[in-house]
């Protein structure tokens, strides 16, 4: 089981290319829209900031935590993975393993970090698409893998399958999501629906496979997570104490 | 059990869909789809990307600040991994 994920991740960095951003760049959205985003954004992200604060006081394993999946949501959306039958390079998000493990509003704050930094210093999305970029990455991203993992949970599906399945649909709702702010934005006086679906298409090829590539990571990672601190995934409310296999 | 053998399954078709270049048909190859799809489209009516405010982009300087930022990202998550699993497992066995 093992040797084949590392081969399958080794074949992905053998393969890689230089490639560019995948998130909404610097100048594409008009100003409104950008201005838009970026107010709807923000009250996902101060709640998520209290809840940060809050979960902090609460626990002293959460910030730890919190800093790793910082920097994994951070170097995963960075991370350009080539998808040979695209010829084309995209990457996965890594929402829907901070959604699950820190709530999806936590995790709204850890995407606007990881992207923030992207837009600074990697030239990697924008400071004016920031709102859009976290509004398709950190909250529709985020929400969704959270809550196809419970709906999956509550069906009594394990650990694996469920964090699978959450992982495949926060990559392809946040690609979703990023069709639906290009067509809003750019469309002038073509119909949304038309351009949108066109956009979406587009994506298909590359994001398909790259969706279920985020969903092996993110349930090797939950799986992971419940081997070595079992204890952790009942403190985040993962998983029920008596769930545990003694 | 049958849960591991879809599991593998779908591993072995993600390598296969890996290792089928010859069908590849993108114009240019291993452009991010940032270009492929949302600079086109962005084109096509009217958008064009802008040069960041704080441009990296700039010949191998771009290649140095994803390796720093790759290992500061690394050495983060491999830190704060240590710091996680280092703790003593105490979970109360109900089962």
């Amino acid at each position: 089981m093992w040797p084949l994920c590392f081969l399958v991740v080794l074949i992905t960095l053998v393969c890689a290319a230089p490639a560019h951003a995948m998130h909404i760049s610097e100048g594409i959205l008009p100003f409104n829209w950008a201005l838009f985003w970026s107010l709807v954004s923000i009250p996902f992200l101060a709640l998520g900031i209290r809840k940060l604060r809050a979960a902090a006081k609460e626990d002293i394993s959460f910030k730890p935590l919190v800093g790793l999946i910082t920097a994994v949501v951070f170097v995963i959306s960075c991370m350009p993975i080539p998808v040979p039958t695209a010829g084309t390079c995209s990457h996965p998000c890594g929402t829907a393993i901070s959604a699950i493990l820190l709530g999806p509003c936590i995790s709204v704050v850890v995407a606007a970090v990881a992207l923030l930094i992207q837009a600074l210093f990697l030239s990697h999305g924008g400071l004016t698409t920031l709102g859009a970029n976290i509004m398709s990455m950190g909250i529709m991203g985020s929400f969704s893998g959270y809550f196809v993992f419970r709906l999956l949970r509550g069906m009594r599906l394990n650990l694996g399958v469920a964090g699978f399945f959450a992982g495949i649909v926060a990559d392809w709702v946040t690609y979703a999501s990023t069709s639906a702010e290009l067509a809003s934005g750019i469309r002038g006086s073509t119909p949304f629906f038309a351009l949108f679906w066109q956009i979406l298409l587009s994506f298909i090829p590359t994001q398909l496979p790259l969706g279920i590539l985020e969903g092996a990571i993110t349930s090797g990672m939950i799986v992971l997570l419940y081997k070595k601190r079992p204890d952790l995934l009942i403190s985040m409310r993962v998983i029920k104490a008596e769930g545990i296999k003694a | 059990m049958k849960n591991k053998k879809f599991l593998v399954l779908g591993l072995i078709l993600l390598l296969v869909h890996c290792c089928l270049p010859l069908v590849a048909a993108a114009e240019e190859k291993w452009a991010g789809v940032d270009d492929t799809v949302v600079g086109k489209y962005a084109k096509e009516h009217g958008r064009e990307k802008r040069v960041s405010y704080i441009n990296t982009d700039q010949g191998d300087l771009l290649l140095f600040v994803f390796l720093l930022a790759g290992v500061l990202g690394g050495f983060t998550a491999g830190y704060s991994w240590c710091l996680l699993v280092n703790k003593k497992v105490q979970v109360s066995t109900d089962s």
